[in-house]
């Protein structure tokens, strides 16, 4: 049983607990299918510049801001911000706002990954095939046109509307996996960082372990080297373009899970004289790590898949040109093909036209890059068919992914839970099983939107609007509100306090100066590009007279307002609370009678 | 007398030659990869292979049809390539110069294609009857599907892990009460001992359960004060 502080927050069983949660928070699904996509079609090793300056500049020194936040005022987000200014409070309940509905949405992408996990136990698996269709004469015809991994992505899985607008049924299987997933988190999340504190030790060392594994298979594979290669050719000439910049920028921020408010949660538990500055060091650089070292095993697979692709076209053309001149079986090897070709051309061109024969190109396998859910469950589900032992690396692959998610999971809910203990709406009565019963069981209703037939359209919305623009003007007001309203001075004297060192020029640079200019100048950079297009999603569209390439459509008005919505509340706690402390002033100057309540003088608040 | 005889001999290979090429009436295209099924095993096409291609025929019309006419000479072979791929025809020896119905003969491959393809070590793939398509398979399927078996698994194991930390915490929870109020109750009563004669608190004594003895109540100064 554990022992609670005189104060009754409870704490960390010990430091590296408290850093795996961290890690585990940080590294996330983005650190393996975002990063090496970025680093893809940013110009491969270059990209790596844009990447150390931005972790340098504004990834260290808001991590090592917030954890200090969080260790010093020893309080969840909302209660935190409100200990720093009243009316800096509106931060505290952006954040607050900002994790209830990335909660809600990221847990969709788990059942997802649990939905594959449990199907990767057959024989053949699932995506492998086509089905028949109905009266058995040939294969389904949507799978057909386009591929079998396709096809169990979007018609098995999510059933997918061809429009946003067209919000079909609830689909039965993803509500249990749902249920489920949410089951799971409610499991570790039961009791606070009691229960999490031990479930990290597996969720957050697990994926290296498989990423290890699959480090060395991938690198076994044929292809890698070409897929290696491709990955990391440096070419400098793409740093002229500022989309690098920006893209290396936001990347750094979102990979860090930044302005949740879990970090604060976390490091809210630690016990006071935790040395927090090596601490922010320590987590972002493992972060980083991580992603490098996550990008080896995914571009050795995608090399050993774009090499598959490209044998597999050659094969074809080959079968097809010994079919038709009756030449004997191996007379045309892979390696001896353009020879060929450039024979038959000259002496039977007619023939060689008539056959209609695709042109072969590997780089052109190579380039078809993807991010996201896509790389997941599309591209890697392919590449997995082709290794032997299928059903085992899918297994890990998707456990991986479960874990990845989890972990960042605890952080989200972290935030969500911690702040909502310190209310004083939740009475002390309530017991935490209860409470987080309740989160979970609330998540829960309002995720089961996102397992209707148009869900994942809604969960790309969420994902551009609600886990971008409103975490960087949460992370502005942060970095201005201690550099500039609590002051850094006093910050720093709690600081060294802590940790007892005096702060040391490069925070107090940055803090002050650099990183607030950099989040601005990326909020601006953001914003102007979303305004520059039409927000446009591509949708899966079996009667598209294209098809299978996915239809391009614009969102309807209606949609479009609930995007802006959804970018726009969190941040607009941040003047409304600031408002209603300035509006409460007022009066309370106008009356004189009553006594105004100093209720956090204090920097030493418990 | 002779002279006719080998007109008729050279006119009957010559009458069948016109039977079999490609793209005649009921004539069947088969094409063979025997390198990309058996590899490193792969046999060589010859004569002797064409003459088990002709018995497998004349088998399949013989089993198809119940009527034991069809020789293997009935089966005629033309165009052999590199490839190798052929054309192949059926004569009816029953009526003279033609061929048997092209869906007789299909009928009768599908219906032995197993056999055929065993006997050259191949497969659908890799021995085929370019106008005869294949059969496809229907997909095994299980009675219950496996991932509700897997799901099933997983749900109990959560829900058993969330019945037990739920337990446990209620049981703790009456722990940690039942220890307060304990304490509690001493703290109030700190200045008081209770003092205990043979198990039993001094003031229940002195209320309910003991007597007074007189012999010694009386002289109250020889008690030493608590």
């Amino acid at each position: 049983p554990e022992v609670p502080k005189e104060d009754g927050r409870p704490k960390w069983d010990n430091k590296f607990q408290y850093i795996l949660s961290c890690i585990g928070f940080a590294v996330g699904l983005g650190n393996v299918w975002r990063f090496p996509y970025l680093c893809q079609i940013h110009g491969g090793g270059a990209f790596l510049i844009p990447y150390f300056i931005a972790l340098i500049f504004e990834g260290i020194p808001l991590l090592h801001l917030e954890l200090a936040l969080g260790q010093c005022l020893r309080k969840g987000s909302i209660g935190a911000w409100h200990a720093i200014s009243p009316y800096l409070g509106g931060v505290g309940v952006a954040s607050w706002m900002v994790s209830v509905l990335v909660s809600l949405y990221y847990n969709t992408v788990l059942t997802w990954v649990m939905w594959y996990f449990i199907n990767s136990f057959q024989e053949p698996l699932p995506w492998s095939i086509c089905p028949l269709n109905e009266n058995r004469t040939g294969l389904n015809e949507e799978c057909y046109e386009s591929t079998a991994v396709n096809y169990f992505w979007y018609r098995k899985t999510l059933n997918i509307t061809p429009d946003v607008t067209d919000s079909g049924t609830l689909q039965w299987w993803l509500v249990l996996c749902l249920a489920t997933c949410w089951a799971i988190v409610y499991l570790c999340t039961i009791r606070g960082i009691e229960t999490t504190g031990k479930a990290i030790y597996v969720t957050a060392l697990f994926p290296y372990l498989v990423l290890t594994a699959f480090l060395i298979h991938g690198l076994s594979l044929p292809g890698a080297a070409e897929g290696l290669a491709y990955l990391f050719t440096p070419n400098l000439g793409i740093l002229k373009n500022p989309r690098v910049w920006l893209d290396a920028a936001t990347q750094i921020f979102f990979s860090l899970s930044l302005a949740f408010g879990g970090l604060i949660a976390f490091s809210s538990y630690n016990p006071p004289n935790n040395d927090c500055e090596k601490d922010a060091v320590t987590v972002a650089v493992v972060n980083s790590i991580t992603s490098l070292y996550a990008s080896i095993p995914v571009f050795s697979v995608l090399g050993f898949k774009a090499i598959t692709g490209y044998w597999d076209c050659l094969d074809r053309n080959i079968i097809s040109i010994i079919n038709e001149f009756d030449l004997p079986e191996e007379s045309i090897t892979r390696q001896n093909y353009t020879d060929w070709i450039r024979f038959l051309n000259s002496s039977n061109s007619e023939k060689i036209a008539g056959l209609k024969l695709k042109s072969c190109d590997l780089q052109e396998f190579l380039d078809q890059s993807v991010s996201g859910s896509g790389l997941a469950f599309i591209v890697f589900t392919q590449a997995i068919i082709l290794m032997p032992g299928s059903q085992a690396w899918a297994i890990l692959f998707f456990t991986m992914l479960f874990s990845l998610g989890l972990s960042s999971m605890f952080g989200n809910i972290e935030g969500v839970f911690t702040p909502l203990l310190e209310l004083q709406i939740v009475s002390k009565s309530i017991p935490k099983e209860l409470l987080s019963g309740i989160i979970c069981l609330v998540c829960f209703l309002i995720a089961l939107c996102f397992t209707l037939g148009s869900g994942s359209y809604w969960i790309d919305i969420f994902d551009s609007y609600v886990g971008s623009l409103p975490l960087l003007v949460i992370a502005f007001f942060e970095v201005i509100g201690v550099a500039y309203v609590y002051k850094i001075k006093r910050f720093s004297k709690d600081v060294k306090r802590m940790t007892g060192r005096k702060l040391n020029l490069y925070w107090q640079l940055t803090w002050r100066f650099i990183s607030p200019l950099l989040l601005l100048i990326v909020f601006v950079a953001f914003v102007t590009l979303q305004i520059q297009k039409p927000p446009s999603y591509t949708a899966w569209n079996p009667k598209y007279e294209h098809f299978p390439m996915k239809e391009q459509k614009v969102y309807p008005q209606w949609v479009l307002a609930i995007c802006v919505l959804l970018a726009a509340l969190p941040c607009i706690f941040v003047p409304l609370v600031a408002l209603f402390h300035l509006i409460k002033r007022m009066c309370r100057s106008k009356d004189p009678s009553s006594v105004p309540p100093e209720a956090f003088s204090s920097q030493e608040a418990d | 007398m002779l002279r006719v005889l080998l007109l008729t001999f050279s006119v009957v290979p010559i009458a069948c030659a016109e039977l079999c090429k490609p793209d005649a009436q009921n004539a069947f295209k088969v094409r063979l990869s025997i390198k990309t099924a058996l590899g490193d095993n792969a046999y060589a096409w010859d004569a002797n292979e064409e003459y088990l291609f002709k018995a497998m025929m004349a088998f399949a019309m013989r089993r198809y049809s119940s009527k034991t006419t069809t020789q293997i000479s009935n089966v005629l072979l033309c165009n052999v390539t590199d490839r190798v791929s052929f054309w192949f025809v059926v004569t009816d020896s029953s009526k003279n110069m033609t061929t048997v119905p092209g869906s007789e003969v299909e009928a009768a491959i599908r219906m032995n294609r197993n056999r055929i393809n065993s006997a050259f070590l191949l497969s659908d793939k890799t021995l085929q009857f370019l106008k005869i398509s294949t059969t496809l398979a229907p997909p095994v399927e299980p009675s219950t599907p496996v991932w509700l078996i897997v799901f099933g698994v997983v749900l109990s194991l959560i829900v058993a892990g969330i019945v037990f930390l739920i337990v446990s915490g209620i049981q703790q929870r009456k722990r940690k009460n039942k220890e307060s109020t304990e304490r509690e109750n001493l703290e109030e009563k700190g200045e008081v001992t209770i003092t205990i004669e043979n198990g039993i608190p001094c003031e229940t004594l002195d209320l309910k359960a003991g007597h007074v003895n007189g012999v010694f109540a009386a002289d109250d100064e020889r008690f030493s004060s608590l």
